[in-house]
């Protein structure tokens, strides 16, 4: 049930056919968990929190650096040395004081990821580096919780849904089957990335989610979004899921344990 | 008989383009190979064919205004 403030705070959106009353209130008990609170996680969480997710969870191991600032847009100059998960908590508890926040000031690893993920219905991941984004996708598969995920190349942005319908549709190893070298595949640190790439592709990650929660629109399952801001061409690449390659996903917790995840 | 291909990412940092046509070329197994020979150091990098925005597993033949990207994964975020 919504109060009589969130009535009138999220009135925009009772306003609209496909949220309404009834999607605010999945919007309020829905939990939806952030890994990265970087380039991508920043303007994801900040929407997220704008629309009224009820619970956010943010994991993030690292503290904010000044080349952060460029693109990470809830961190300023005095956030500097301090915990990014903290941080955005304060933040995003300001900007909407009806949610709920929790933080994770760690790095994801096999021991920690599976019970991270089990208190959330979607899982959005905008971290940086292959390692992570395999076991994101593998624990998203393991647990039975839908992913949303997006990543950057210097003024190219990528981004699809993954596990959705949940045990149905394709995954991101359907996708790209294996993990690639660093050398191949460097993260913003060594390519560079334009500031608003990610604000543009976080937010339409957060996009995703509140379509997910609210059943409005089509899900972008199936379909990698590929989005270039120099030509300002996006188009949706479409792909299957691929039975041979959902043999590889660890099948049960103690194998997920198992996993070396550290092979890039 | 003109194919279109687009590489994306760090790809097109080793081709020096965005884009470039080929002209006789069946399938993309034969692109695949053409390319390749072209510009070795693509051996070994990770990436999937996207024939006309779909992408494929398996070797497809390819006709005239065909689009083919070559699509790597992004680490970044």
């Amino acid at each position: 049930m919504l109060t009589k403030e969130e009535i009138s705070r999220y009135s925009r959106h009772l306003l609209l056919p496909e949220v309404g009353k009834k999607g605010q209130e999945k919007l309020k008990s829905s939990r939806v968990l952030v890994i990265g609170a970087g380039g991508l996680g920043c303007p994801a969480l900040l929407y997220l929190a704008a629309a009224g997710i009820g619970k956010i969870g943010i994991v993030d191991g690292d503290v904010v650096d000044e080349t952060n600032l460029q693109r990470q847009i809830l961190f300023d100059d005095t956030d500097i040395g301090k915990s990014k998960a903290e941080i955005v908590k304060q933040k995003l508890q300001k900007q909407n004081p009806f949610i709920v926040i929790d933080t994770f000031y760690t790095k994801l690893t096999v021991g920690n990821t599976l019970g991270i993920f089990a208190d959330y219905d979607i899982i959005i991941d905008g971290t940086d580096n292959f390692s992570t984004r395999y076991m994101v996708s593998d624990a998203s598969c393991l647990l039975n919780k839908v992913l949303i995920s997006g990543s950057l190349f210097r003024f190219q942005g990528q981004l699809s849904v993954f596990n959705f319908p949940v045990g149905k549709g394709p995954t991101y190893r359907c996708l790209f089957s294996s993990p690639p070298t660093f050398a191949q595949a460097p993260d913003c640190s060594a390519t560079g990335v334009i500031g608003t790439l990610p604000g543009t592709i976080g937010t339409m990650m957060a996009n995703e989610a509140i379509k997910l929660i609210t059943g409005a629109g089509e899900i972008l399952s199936g379909k990698l979004l590929v989005a270039d801001m120099l030509t300002m061409n996006f188009q949706k690449i479409e792909f299957e899921r691929n039975p041979e390659v959902i043999k590889s996903i660890p099948s049960s917790e103690e194998k997920f344990r198992k996993m070396n995840y550290e092979m890039v | 008989m003109s194919i279109e291909i687009k590489f994306f990412g760090s790809l097109a940092d080793i081709v020096g383009s965005n884009e470039m046509h080929l002209q006789n070329v069946s399938d993309t197994d034969s692109l695949l190979e053409k390319i390749i020979s072209d510009f070795p150091k693509l051996n070994g990098y990770s990436f999937v064919l996207a024939v006309n925005r779909k992408i494929i597993t398996v070797n497809q033949m390819l006709k005239t205004g065909d689009v083919v990207a070559f699509l790597p994964p992004f680490a970044g975020g």
